[in-house]
């Protein structure tokens, strides 16, 4: 059993067991409390520049399925640390063991350690920068590597995730034995802005009747305006917003252009391309059972989560009014605009993983659209 | 939305008494929502039968009756209490069927009394399964194709559409009689044939086999504005086929990718929005197709259920308190999550453990069950346990179960041929995991086992590698070094000190002693409903062995983590004991037959005492249906397994004064010596005194040295021992291994034959545990009494008379307090007997004595000093919760500081009765013996004998009637003792039938009765009048293995129909007692209150 370690900024050093390719990762150390989906976790290019840990303590029962993933070519994660991995897998869609798909994928894995102790050294230290490495193992010279290191809003790295290309999406969402395609008469056409794009966003519009077009990130705005699309919607994606400065610029153009949708990141570009505030919280939300008001409905959402920033929408006040509230810590999670089809949200209604109690927000958005149309 | 005000009584049904699928997670959950109601100010009104638990007690509802669970009785109760509203999802099934019941006959309209959390159509609609199937097609969600059939034409028609494997299931026959799976035509035609000869009503449901597949469940919580939240999954290691209560569960689910768990929510969300529960908690059950995923609804519960339990138990998440806030209007984002407080409870657990659920079977009892496990529920209990892996929480299960298994030890037959195996496997039975665990040791794989079993190959994996572990260790034998370095590994994978020790050949105590000298101690983690992404404030705790971590505050003297001294490594641990004056009370595991839901009630009220005194109280128990492992009944909850290990890990990190033993059965009683070696103090009655009274020589000592009688006995290693022993003290005689629990094995033999065939029927006898030969007191009296004391003064709480005859386990008697036919002067003698040897033996605390009363002389049969079966009945029928009492005893207090200086005197009179699960064994007899049988109790309470008992038979599903036929045979010894029964009942107004011997002979004495044949004797016989509905009661008492096998058919039939009877003579008598007063005198009903009262307001009275 090869010996891996995980060391953080602070000092402190988790001895475990690798799981994964022989590699060494800095990212910043953060934790999510989903007890299923860790495949779609690891694909979510919104995890790009961070080591996740999974407080659920056995991993890989499932394997890897691969219809399931969230972006193309493998993890996004900079490591995965999990209590304890299972390499035998169960399950009548699954084709490889998670170990064998980190390996391939050159991403270190760390088991056998005492995830809730990191956890709520996390909850209580707040997230830090960290290093997990099968390859070193003086702890001391890790420790120095990750002093070292910069820190995770020194990096763009939506440039990182964004496709290079543009390119057309056709998958719904996934289905028990899937028969049949949704027809719709005539599709309202959206362009996904890609700061790190899930794929279920994707899936999600093309089966709320959406022709989907996805752009890179550094798309200029007028590129945009001229595919003529019904709606933009700026995707998640990885890091600080405020580095995404391109993304920001081009949000602030298409503004009063076009009906536009914003999720996670997408939703503190356009918080911030409106003039608004964003802050960091002390150790994010990632899971997939915090509750989340829908002020509209008035309906309790329990919600996807993965952010560790958050737009003050008071900062915002008289340009757009809060619809979403997160119940557990009173976080603002969603706004729309008071006289523009602007609307996003914090936290991820396209599921993948979680629960599909908000996936009728892309339905919201079909309504926002036909409205303004 | 605010919490409703216009109602302000809510009536709360309960489930009555612990039978077979309802135990006691119904008190647990009707105890929650008294205690959330009454905290929102609404008055509640609670009705149950059931006495033993906490619900009952006067402080739990504002208004409490103990009354049988019919529509007549609870009509009264709504016609004098006049509710506004009637809450139907806390007491399981009979509650729901009995709201129903109300419903349907008008009683809820006239008195303008709503039901809430579950309004009628969505229990029907839930229920009822054609409209359920209905409406899941309505959905767009699949269900296993079936049709009914009551034809042979009809049903090979159906067959057609339903394919291969079928399961047939006959309507309304007893456990599922004459169902099956059919396989081929040929078979199916068969049972087609058989199974509309067995129905009743000649039908039978067509089904589609998802045999093997893979089972799930859900529970989901709805409020009044459609909030919907799943509290947790539950994956079961059995595959369908198996009932979920007999099944191995784990939650979470384990091998779901989050695509189908969501499918499986979303599935969950709708169906609870289709069928309409308002507000409250369900449970769902899917069946999943292992090879292609197809998801099919199996059922739906539209209310609280055992798993809702094991759900709330798993996750911290009270779903029984918070589903009695729904029901009165709240949302779920009003309600506060108790565990971490500043967040709403909407929202969906997430746990970082693993939860698994063992089933506690008791077959040993009934030989002559069948013991396969199919989809009629058998077990009588469970356990829970909480690791971080499966494999330290199947391991920690295990050994919660109490069976003498201390992890997947081998199995007890060590030549099984490859072939035994295979069919250990492939017939799903209540040993199956140690069958699975011995192929594995034979070298089967993963695959080999799973196509026998079905079970997911996750889960047998995870279990092959607990074998390889153990293989490892057995390795490690003889080599201290190879063993010490692996052994954290070995405790991380739940392996426990004894078995570790049974792999390497040492004791218990050495590999503890091993294991402490390298540092290896377990820590305490929480269930906190959040994977620690909040702070959490209650102190509900399980230990593992995790892995230390190096960190900035290493050696900081962090009060929340074990600092190794040696590695400097950090073990983070949640437990941050309190430095509070604190007592720990043990619990009293899995339910079973013998050690039920009384012991449970000792144990939370003895916490409710101790924290009445000031101390902190720290529970220790492994059952997920209980009130005790409410997060908080104590100060501090442990999950754990009730065995000395973990024990004693508790004990070293939370330093208290002491341990209670008392309240929790054997279960903790066991642990006293053990513990107290260790060092451990054991609060109340020292087990010295204990010794006294459960060691044979030294009891007769002290009866000697007091000068009390006692039934001639002996003790036997041999058979010729055994028959000299008989023959001086005279047959019958009763024998019996000694150190048996609940009379297992026990016989009373009439002559010498049978006594040599017991013997050799191999009675495991050894020198430390020889054969006890007791003189068996024919026709004696027996008597019960619970007595209290401080070591000073002994205070009687209750002298119960028992119905059945000495002979019939005492917790298989019927029971009257205060006793109804001994004379006053026996009674007080028996007083006195029971007071001195609570003084001998020095006790504090409880104790009870069993005495058998024989021609005036009083004989003392067992003294048992702690809480007995009767506490709770006790304290229902006369207001004192000796209980609790007895706690504070062992906190410090006097009896004269409680104020319990004197027995209370009651005007009314109180029966218990006890309650058989035989209509879920085809093939076992009703005759009750020396051998413990019941699972449950109810108690009957009115103002004469006769009432009482006639209730008590109305809860135990036994109504006496007031006119019809009595069936009578008897055997020879009764006879004679019988005949002015026989005559009482034709005063009365019945006809007598009887066999013909019976019938000869009550006919020779003058008494009118009917002849009437023997199955054996050509029809039409009795049991063709038993399906005709003609009897309306049976009295039928049978000595002798030939009689009672020919008469075996009359009382299953009994059973089957649903004819009330009765097997003794004495039980007889009081039934006619109890026509007397039902034909003179009305049904009332009286609350526990108003008796308590009445009873405190006459010793106030006499004592000014």
């Amino acid at each position: 059993m090869k010996k891996a370690l995980l060391v953080l900024h602070d000092g402190t050093v988790f001895e475990g067991r690798s799981f994964g390719a022989d590699a060494e990762r800095i990212g910043e150390v953060v934790f999510n409390t989903s007890m299923t989906g860790y495949q779609e976790i690891l694909t979510d290019p919104s995890y790009r520049g961070q080591i996740v840990t999974m407080t659920y303590p056995q991993i890989g029962n499932y394997g890897i399925v691969p219809e399931d993933v969230e972006s193309l070519s493998g993890p996004k994660v900079e490591g995965f640390v999990v209590a304890e991995y299972q390499d035998c897998y169960s399950n009548w869609r699954a084709v490889q063991s998670l170990g064998s798909y980190l390996v391939e994928n050159n991403i270190p894995g760390i088991e056998w350690i005492d995830t809730r102790a990191l956890t709520k050294h996390l909850r209580t230290h707040g997230a830090q920068m960290g290093i997990l490495s099968t390859i070193d193992s003086d702890p001391k010279s890790l420790l120095a590597k990750v002093t070292a290191h910069p820190g995770i809003s020194a990096f763009d790295f939506v440039r990182e995730v964004t496709t290079a290309k543009q390119y057309a999406w056709t998958e719904g969402c996934w289905q028990w034995c899937r028969t049949e395609t949704i027809t719709h008469e005539k599709k309202l056409m959206v362009v996904v802005y890609d700061f790190g794009v899930k794929f279920n966003i994707l899936r999600n519009l093309v089966t709320a009747g959406f022709e989907v077009a996805v752009v890179p990130a550094q798309t200029p705005a007028e590129e945009v305006l001229e595919m003529n699309p019904d709606g933009i919607l700026l995707s998640n994606g990885p890091g600080d917003p405020v580095t995404v400065t391109y993304g920001i610029a081009t949000a602030q153009k298409l503004l009063n252009k076009k009906p536009i949708f914003g999720i996670c990141l997408g939703h503190q570009i356009l918080g911030l391309a409106m003039g608004g505030r964003t802050y960091k919280l002390k150790f994010g939300h990632h899971g997939g059972n915090h509750p989340v008001k829908d002020l509209v409905s008035g309906r309790v959402e329990i919600t996807s989560q993965n952010h560790n920033y958050c737009v003050d929408v008071g900062s915002l006040r008289g340009q757009v009014r809060l619809t979403h509230r997160n119940l557990y810590d009173g976080s603002e999670e969603g706004m729309q605009h008071t006289e523009l089809p602007v609307m996003s949200v914090q936290h991820h209604p396209e599921a993948g993983p979680g629960p599909n109690d908000s996936t009728h927000i892309f339905s919201r958005f079909v309504r926002m659209m036909k409205a303004t149309g | 939305m605010p919490k409703r005000t216009d109602i302000k009584k809510i009536l709360l049904i309960g489930s009555g008494p612990i039978v077979i699928g309802q135990a006691c997670e119904f008190d647990y959950s009707g105890t929650q929502a008294c205690k959330a109601l009454r905290e929102e100010g609404y008055e509640v009104v609670l009705v149950n039968s059931n006495p033993a638990t906490i619900m009952t007690d006067p402080d739990t509802a504002d208004v409490t009756y103990i009354e049988p669970l019919s529509v007549e009785v609870l009509e009264l109760i709504i016609k004098k209490e006049r509710p506004d509203a009637l809450l139907p999802t806390m007491g399981g099934q009979t509650a729901l069927n009995l709201a129903v019941n109300l419903s349907e006959a008008g009683i809820l309209d006239k008195y303008q009394v709503e039901l809430i959390g579950a309004k009628l159509p969505a229990i029907r609609k839930a229920e009822d399964r054609a409209l359920f199937k209905k409406a899941m097609q309505g959905i767009g969600l699949d269900m296993p194709k079936s049709l009914i059939v009551t034809s042979m034409t009809e049903g090979m028609a159906a067959i057609e559409e339903i394919g291969f494997p079928a399961i047939l299931r006959p309507a309304f026959t007893l456990g599922g009689t004459g169902g099956g799976i059919a396989y081929n035509i040929e078979e199916y035609a068969q049972m087609l044939d058989k199974g509309l000869k067995l129905s009743p009503v000649c039908q039978i449901l067509v089904e589609e086999s998802v045999i093997g597949w893979k089972e799930y469940e859900m529970e989901v919580m709805r409020d009044m504005a459609d909030n919907v939240v799943i509290i947790c999954s539950i994956e079961n290691f059995d595959a369908m086929g198996v009932h979920t209560g007999d099944s191995i569960t784990v939650a979470p689910t384990q091998t779901l990718s989050d695509k189908e768990y969501q499918m499986m929510r979303d599935a969950s969300i709708a169906i609870i929005r289709e069928i309409g529960v308002e507000t409250g908690g369900s449970n769902i059950q899917f069946a999943l197709n292992p090879q292609n995923g197809r998801m099919t609804v199996v059922e739906m519960n539209p209310r609280v259920s055992r798993s809702s339990a094991l759900a709330s138990k798993a996750t911290g998440f009270p779903i029984a308190k918070i589903a009695a806030k729904l029901a009165v209007g709240y949302l779920l984002d009003e309600i506060r999550n108790d565990i971490t407080r500043e967040t709403p409870a909407s929202f969906e657990p997430t746990i970082d453990y693993v939860v698994t659920k063992i089933p506690r079977f008791t077959f040993e009892k009934f030989p002559d069950a069948d013991a396969t496990l199919t989809t009629q529920m058998k077990s009588v209990g469970e356990v829970m346990s909480i690791g971080r892996t499966f494999k330290e929480s199947l391991q920690k299960a295990l050994r919660s179960l109490e069976i003498g298994t201390a992890g997947l030890d081998p199995v007890k037959q060590p030549h099984l041929t490859k072939e035994e195996i295979v069919a250990k496997l492939k017939t799903p039975n209540a040993e199956r995991i140690w069958y699975i665990a011995e192929a594995f040791r034979r070298g089967f794989s993963i695959e080999d086992v799973h196509v026998q079993t079905w079970i997911d190959p996750w889960f047998l994996n995870n279990m092959k590698q607990l074998i390889d572990m153990e293989n490892e260790i057995a390795a490690h034998s003889g080599k201290d070094a190879d063993l010490m370095a692996a052994l954290r590994s070995y405790k991380q994978a739940g392996f426990s000190d004894k078995r570790i020790g049974d792999l390497t050949g040492k004791s218990e105590a050495e590999v503890r002693n091993l294991r402490r000298s390298l540092g290896i101690l377990p820590v305490f983690k929480l269930v906190d409903t959040c994977a620690a992404e909040f702070e959490a404030y209650t102190p509900y705790l399980y230990s593992t062995y995790e892995n230390g971590y190096c960190g900035a505050e290493s050696g900081g003297g962090k009060t929340e983590a074990n600092v190794s001294s040696s590695s400097g490594l950090i073990f983070s641990c949640d437990a941050n004991p309190t430095d509070r004056k604190k007592i720990v009370i043990l619990g009293s595991g899995p339910n079973r037959i013998g050690q039920g839901i009384e012991f449970d009630y000792c144990c939370v009220q003895a916490v409710f005492g101790l924290r009445e005194i000031g101390y902190e109280t720290i529970m220790v128990n492994c059952n997920p249906e209980t009130v005790s492992t409410d997060y908080d009944t104590a100060d501090r909850l442990y999950f754990e397994p009730l065995t000395l290990e973990n024990v004693l890990n508790i004990i070293e990190k939370e330093k208290p004064v002491g341990v209670i033993v008392q309240f929790g059965g054997q279960t903790p009683l066991k642990l006293a010596v053990p513990l107290e070696k260790e060092g451990v103090k054991i609060l109340g009655t020292s087990p010295d005194s204990i010794d006294r009274a459960e060691d044979r020589k030294r009891f007769k000592e002290l009866l000697h040295k007091l000068n009390l009688k006692q039934p001639e006995s002996g003790t036997a290693l041999t058979v010729a021992e055994a028959v000299t022993s008989a023959s001086r003290i005279g047959y019958p005689v009763m024998v019996r291994p000694s150190y048996v629990l609940g009379g297992r094995e026990m016989k009373i033999v009439y002559d010498e034959n049978s006594l040599v065939n017991y013997m050799e029927r191999a009675v495991m006898a050894s020198p430390e545990h020889p054969i006890l030969v007791d003189k068996y007191l024919e026709d004696a009296v027996e008597v019960d009494v619970d007595c209290i004391s401080d070591g000073v003064d002994a205070v009687i709480g209750g002298v119960m008379e028992h119905i059945e005859e000495a002979g019939i386990h005492s917790g298989d008697s019927a029971c009257s307090l205060p006793p109804y036919s001994l004379p006053q002067p026996i009674v007080d003698e028996i007083r006195r007997q029971a007071k001195a040897m609570a003084k001998e033996l020095n006790v504090r605390g409880l104790m009870n004595v069993q005495f058998a009363v024989k021609d005036n002389e009083i004989y003392v049969l067992e003294v048992n000093p702690r809480a007995s079966r009767t506490i709770p009945f006790v304290g229902k029928a006369t207001g004192v919760q000796l209980a609790k009492m007895a706690a504070k005893i062992m906190g410090g207090a006097t009896l004269q500081d409680l104020g319990y200086t004197e027995e209370r005197v009651i005007r009314h009179v109180a029966v218990k009765e006890a309650v058989f699960p035989f209509d879920r064994f085809p093939g076992v007899d009703t005759i009750l013996g020396p051998e413990m049988k019941s699972t449950g109790e109810v108690m009957g309470i009115d103002e004469d004998f006769g009432l009482a008992y006639a209730k008590s038979q109305a809860s135990s599903f036994n109504r006496i009637p007031t006119s019809g036929k009595i069936f009578l045979s008897v055997k020879n010894r009764d006879k004679a003792k019988f005949v002015d029964v026989a005559n009482m009942l034709v005063e009365l107004g019945f006809q007598l039938t009887a066999t013909r011997g019976t019938a000869l002979y009550l006919a020779e004495k003058g008494v009118a009765v009917e002849v009437v044949n023997k199955v054996t004797e050509g029809r039409p016989h009795i049991v063709d009048l038993i399906k005709n509905r003609e009897i309306s009661f049976i009295i039928n008492t049978v000595s002798g293995a030939q009689a009672q096998k020919d008469s075996f058919s009359i009382r299953r039939s009994a059973l089957q129909y649903r004819i009330p009877y009765t097997t003794t003579l004495s039980s007889a008598r009081a039934v006619v007692r109890a026509i007397e007063s039902l034909q003179k005198k009305q049904l009332s009903i009286r609350s526990i209150q108003e008796y308590h009262t009445s009873i405190q307001n006459d010793y106030s009275a006499s004592h000014t």
